[in-house]
């Protein structure tokens, strides 16, 4: 009975299980989404903590040198930052895995198999090695490269980790970087590359892989 | 002419044993319980097909432990990997030969 089945119809399955049983496609739209309006809240706090931070200050240069050497006034902005940061990236980490988790329970596919693994090892060797660079370039005093540290370090984790989840991920990878390259000899504009690649790149991709993949359901 | 039906491997027209060979191409080592589950089959379906691969040389079987537990995992060998190629690139001909 099994050899009545038509060819096509046969290589169409063998694609699907190849592409199963070696991706995560359980990725929802909603994560991108939520992680993009997280960035762009972020973004927004940071600019605000940025503009009054410019308004006690007259004229002087803004970014350069040690961090050691920084008047208390700049060095208490940056540890402000460094913690607006870390709240947006955390927000946006839950969020986007939240979604993702709920999609996968519906989809009935396990949260932690090794696609998931992979996935998750890919993503994070190059974000953790770039975090460190953005780190050390921090301490050395150029601030100028953080933010195109990030879209960079981050668009070369999502190209990597395209070949584990769904394929699209790459050309948000690929924006990032172009975005990130630019934004290196763009001095002064580093938070709205970092808004434009993080906010809006996000929830662009997001939108479109709901609308591909998750809209009929 | 040629029957375009010669080429196919009768050993894959059990579906579950393409769908082992289909995971096996993509995946260097997969275990047998993760094996079960993305095939939805049950343990002793599951073994005989594997039973038969392995007796055809298609897949090579490991078995280790995972603490107390046996963990058996399976991978493709040089023979499979090459059958698997044939009998898709064999299904392809049939496709293009009905055009």
């Amino acid at each position: 009975m099994d050899s009545q089945h038509p060819p096509l119809e046969t290589l169409q399955d063998i694609k699907r299980i190849m592409e199963r049983s070696s991706r995560f496609i359980s990725l929802s739209g909603w994560s991108g989404i939520s992680a993009g309006i997280c960035a762009l809240v972020g973004a927004w706090v940071a600019h605000d903590r940025i503009t009054g931070y410019l308004h006690t200050r007259r004229g002087g240069s803004f970014y350069r040198g040690e961090v050691s050497t920084l008047s208390p006034n700049t060095q208490s902005l940056f540890q402000d930052l460094i913690v607006i940061a870390a709240i947006t990236f955390i927000t946006a980490f839950v969020s986007a895995f939240l979604f993702t988790w709920i999609r996968s329970k519906r989809n009935g596919t396990p949260m932690w198999d090794r696609t998931v693994q992979r996935l998750f090892w890919n993503t994070v060797l190059p974000m953790t090695v770039g975090g460190l660079v953005i780190i050390r370039a921090m301490q050395l005093g150029y601030f100028e490269f953080v933010a195109p540290g990030c879209l960079i370090f981050y668009g070369l984790a999502l190209v990597n980790a395209s070949k584990y989840t769904l394929g699209e991920v790459r050309y948000l990878g690929y924006g990032q970087l172009i975005l990130g390259i630019i934004n290196m000899w763009v001095s002064g504009g580093g938070l709205y590359f970092w808004a434009v690649g993080f906010g809006v790149l996000h929830i662009i991709y997001g939108a479109l892989m709901w609308w591909k993949y998750e809209r009929k359901s | 002419m040629k029957n375009p039906i010669e080429n196919l491997n009768k050993i894959f027209d059990s579906r579950i044993r393409m769908g082992v060979m289909s995971i096996l191409i993509v995946n260097e080592e997969v275990s047998f319980n993760d094996l079960k589950q993305m095939l939805d089959v049950t343990d002793g379906n599951l073994a005989s097909h594997m039973v038969n691969l392995e007796e055809n040389g298609y897949i090579k079987v490991h078995k280790g432990f995972i603490g107390r537990k046996t963990n058996t995992t399976y991978s493709i060998t040089r023979a499979g990997e090459k059958a698997f190629k044939d009998h898709i690139e064999a299904l392809e001909n049939m496709i293009k030969g009905m055009k």
